[in-house]
């Protein structure tokens, strides 16, 4: 018997071990959330986010993904910041003055700004931090988001000195930056993780490795406390922050779910009070059991086709494009496909604040009419029922593209007669598939980085290496190169409008769809607002008792 | 036994370069690269990456470079997690796989010999059948069902584990993880050991044994236990190459932060040394396990000692 118990006894110790464990992720009690007042806080302000995947680097200079902006935006606070509902408001600068020709802006720092080791955030920290983005040795993949500022574009070319960024530190407290052109959207682009501020003295201290827990000194409400890579990262609330006062909750750990079933299943299980991400195919059951915690918001997002104009069949063949572009019933794809609350798209921009999304006018027509007009522009393009159209999608491997790529598909099928090959690859292979041009059509998708036009805009110009569909037009780049320099934001926003309209006259792409943004939130998180860039800073939110 | 040992050590070597030259090329001939993201780079900012992370050289080069680094015992940066280098991941996350593994090992081995013996003393009998049906199922159900399964039913329903992560590293993590993981090992090491055994248990020596008038549970620790578990040994091997690779979806579906999981997003993010890290570390591993195994095998049957 000897050894088969001593091969047992482990064992069982482990597992006995195991079962005494606490849950502290409890069921909740049956008391009215909030106690009696509705508004009373729970004892333990611990908060628990799922954050799809493991952020690259919590370095705000480099990092790229929206994993890594929703970490680094409890961690850091730029010169400007957002309120819950996404408004613009002062973050680290109380105040700024900007010049009439809109080239030349002065900020002026609150004067009790303070690094979570209690050192003053000054002027010369964005300075310093600012040069350091553009500087080619700090290999920023983002960089290119800075180029409005004088000199960025060369010193990230390698043509110029750091030094000569067009970011001054006048005084302690005064911070000027100069730009090629008038620029609007600058504000927006100051909360974005590339301007924040970074700690000089240990960051040149530990170049390459300071974003670590214990060495990153940071300047929002939050600090790095622990990361286990792959597991979570935790913060923990910094009293130095200016607002601290206003910040609720003491510890946020985020956690890198990739699996949006797993993620469901751990919301459920009461491990996480927000879920990031949800799986399509349970959106009824959570539209039965739980709709007062399903949050779904437009997203500032656009799900389009594009066409590669630069071979046959799309190159010079407006009419087949436009033909495709009509004979997809959106009311289906977002209703029954999709079916989150997508909005369906005929339009680039999603719908912004300060902008006129543009229309081509058979948007307006029903179904039928523009089912028509793509039968009758597809047989003038040189098709029809003898020559039918056989075009290659491309798509990148997920269930979701997969299932408006085939109802794209057959539409085109059922009302043009195309013949239509479904190609998926590997996200990789994907992405170099379609920056190669080796498509006819192929899924994109693209989040604005700041709520501007410009944003998605510049997407399309001639020289954008973002302009996958090969599409040169002269008009659409005479108008975004007026705009880019148009200093009357009305002005501005028509040269735009007007972009637009050619763009969906020449249909280089065809969109679907706008984005929303998909979260549970659990009824005892408050202070959650819905908002088109869907940030939602911890320090906003609050633990109601439960 | 010494001039074994040695001779199987200096064997692994060609081995594992064959190993890493191949894994190497392997994977940079993979499309795709990990710079290649959904925002795309101005040619200027991938040329300095390219620079600094020596991918503008020849690749024959590159694997000099990079095999003379790992002489010194340096795996390299991160592509991905660009705050870690990979020695120090590996460091992080072995320990997690290496925890999860060595539970579910012992799990299997404990139960599938028990099961096995149980098994074939009461051959063709109830308690034979059911856990030969069990073993069946435990085979045929991939992990990818069963770990699903078990969270909906342990975690979602009764709340009696977590669903997953590994929290603040308590065991109550591991189980589910570990039983899912074990289930497979479990029912294939019942089904050796039940098979082994009752071939023993027909032999002439146990025969004897019984002669002697030893009641049936000493016949079968003492007797019958060390020759039927010859085969169990020899699947070891098998079994924890088995461990490690489902280590690599179990991981990933329960968001355990082991090695398993880093494979399998730096496979997907073409995190190049990430990736070459993992499978040196996994490669020298396997050799190494699978020379103890050979030794173990040594000690239990004494015709091999020579």
């Amino acid at each position: 018997m000897h050894r088969a118990v001593r091969l047992l006894i482990p064992v069982a110790v482990v597992f006995a071990a195991s079962c005494g464990a606490p849950d502290e992720t409890a069921q909740p009690s049956s008391a009215p959330i909030g106690g009696a007042s509705g508004t009373e806080l729970a004892a333990v302000q611990v908060l628990h986010r799922g954050n799809a995947a493991e952020p690259q680097t919590l370095d705000p200079h480099r990092a790229e993904g929206v994993p890594e902006s929703n970490i680094l935006r409890d961690l850091f606070e730029g010169l400007i910041d957002a309120s819950p509902s996404g408004e613009l408001i002062p973050g680290v600068a109380e105040r700024w003055e900007r010049s009439e020709d809109g080239r030349t802006y002065r900020f002026t720092l609150r004067a009790d700004a303070r690094w979570s080791n209690g050192d003053p955030v000054t002027a010369a920290d964005f300075e310093f931090s600012m040069r350091r983005t553009v500087d080619p040795a700090t290999l920023s993949r983002y960089a290119s988001i800075l180029f409005p500022i004088v000199n960025a574009e060369a010193i990230v070319n390698g043509d110029k000195s750091p030094e000569t960024l067009g970011v001054t530190a006048v005084n302690e407290r005064e911070l000027e930056i100069r730009l090629n052109a008038p620029t609007p959207y600058l504000l927006g682009l100051l909360t974005h993780s590339t301007t924040y501020p970074v700690h000089a003295p240990t960051v040149t201290a530990n170049e390459g490795r300071f974003a670590r827990p214990g060495q990153l000194v940071s300047n929002g409400a939050y600090v790095l406390d622990e990361w286990v890579v792959q597991s979570h990262i935790r913060l923990r609330r910094n009293p130095n922050y200016w607002n601290n006062d206003k910040t609720t909750i003491n510890e946020v750990w985020y956690y890198p779910l990739e699996n949006q079933d797993a993620e469901l299943k751990r919301y459920r299980a009461g491990e996480l009070q927000i879920a990031n991400n949800l799986p399509y195919n349970q959106l009824t059951w959570m539209r039965e059991n739980i709709p007062n915690e399903l949050r779904i918001a437009p997203y500032f997002g656009s799900y389009y086709f594009g066409l590669n104009l630069t071979r046959p069949p799309f190159a010079g063949n407006r009419e087949l494009r436009a033909a495709l572009a009509m004979a997809i019933d959106r009311q289906i794809i977002t209703e029954k496909v999709t079916g989150a609350g997508e909005i369906a798209a005929y339009g680039w921009v999603p719908p912004i604040a300060g902008y006129a999304g543009q229309q081509p006018e058979w948007a307006q027509w029903s179904q039928a009419e523009r089912d028509a007009e793509a039968e009758r522009l597809y047989a003038q393009a040189g098709y029809g029922e003898e020559a039918p159209l056989t075009v290659e999608l491309l798509y990148n491997t997920s269930e979701n593209h997969k299932r408006v790529a085939a109802a794209i598909a057959s539409m085109w099928k059922q009302t043009l007669g195309v013949n239509t090959r479904l190609v998926n690859k590997e996200w990789k292979v994907f992405l170099d598939t379609r920056a190669a041009k080796e498509t006819e059509v192929f899924r994109a998708g693209w989040i604005g980085d700041y709520a501007d036009a410009y944003s998605f805009a510049q997407l399309k110009h001639s020289t954008n290496v973002q302009n996958d569909s090969g599409y040169k037009s002269d008009r659409y780049d005479a108008l975004l190169d007026a705009a880019a320099a148009e200093p009357n934001p009305a002005l501005r926003a028509d040269l735009m409008q007007q972009a637009e309209a050619q763009l969906l006259e020449d249909l280089p792409i065809i969109p679907v769809y706008f984005y929303v943004s998909r979260h549970l939130v659990k009824p005892w998180v408050t202070g959650w607002e819905n908002n088109v860039m869907d940030q939602h800073r911890t320090r906003h939110l609050a633990i109601l008792k439960h | 036994m010494l001039r074994f040992t040695l001779s199987r050590i200096l064997g692994a070597i060609p081995t594992l370069l064959i190993l890493i030259s191949l894994s190497f090329l392997l994977i940079r001939v993979a499309p795709g690269g990990p710079f290649d993201s959904e925002k795309q780079l101005p040619p200027e900012i991938e040329a300095n990456l390219r620079a600094a992370y020596n991918l503008d050289e020849p690749v024959v080069q590159q694997l000099g470079r990079y095999l003379w680094n790992l002489a010194q015992g340096d795996f390299g940066p991160s592509f991905q997690y660009r705050d870690f280098t990979v020695t120090e991941l590996i460091a992080g996350s072995f320990p997690v796989s290496l925890r999860l593994g060595a539970m579910a090992m012992l799990l299997a081995l404990s139960l599938g010999v028990l099961a096995g013996c149980v098994a074939a003393l009461r051959q063709n009998r109830l308690a034979d059948y059911s856990v030969m049906t069990a073993a069946m199922t435990g085979i045929s159900v991939p992990n990818f069902v069963m770990a699903p399964l078990l969270v909906l039913v342990f975690a979602v329903w009764l709340g009696w584990l977590p669903a997953g992560g590994l929290g603040d590293g308590s065991v109550s993590h591991l189980i589910l993880p570990v039983i899912t993981l074990a289930l497979p090992q479990i029912a294939y090491i019942a089904r050796l050991t039940r098979a082994s055994m009752i071939d023993v248990l027909r032999s002439p020596f146990i025969r004897t044994a019984r002669a002697q008038g030893l009641t049936p549970l000493t016949v079968l620790i003492r007797h019958a236990m060390k020759p039927a578990l010859l085969p169990v040994v020899s699947y070891l091997g098998p079994a924890l190459a088995g461990i490690i690779t489902g280590s690599v979806v179990v991981e990933q579906i329960f968001g355990v932060p082991g090695l398993g999981r880093f494979f399998v997003q730096g496979a997907l993010n073409r995190d190049y040394t990430l990736v070459m890290g993992v499978v040196v570390f996994y490669g020298t591993l396997i050799v190494v396990l699978n020379l103890m195994v050979d030794l173990l095998y040594g000690w239990l049957d004494p015709r091999l000692r020579r």
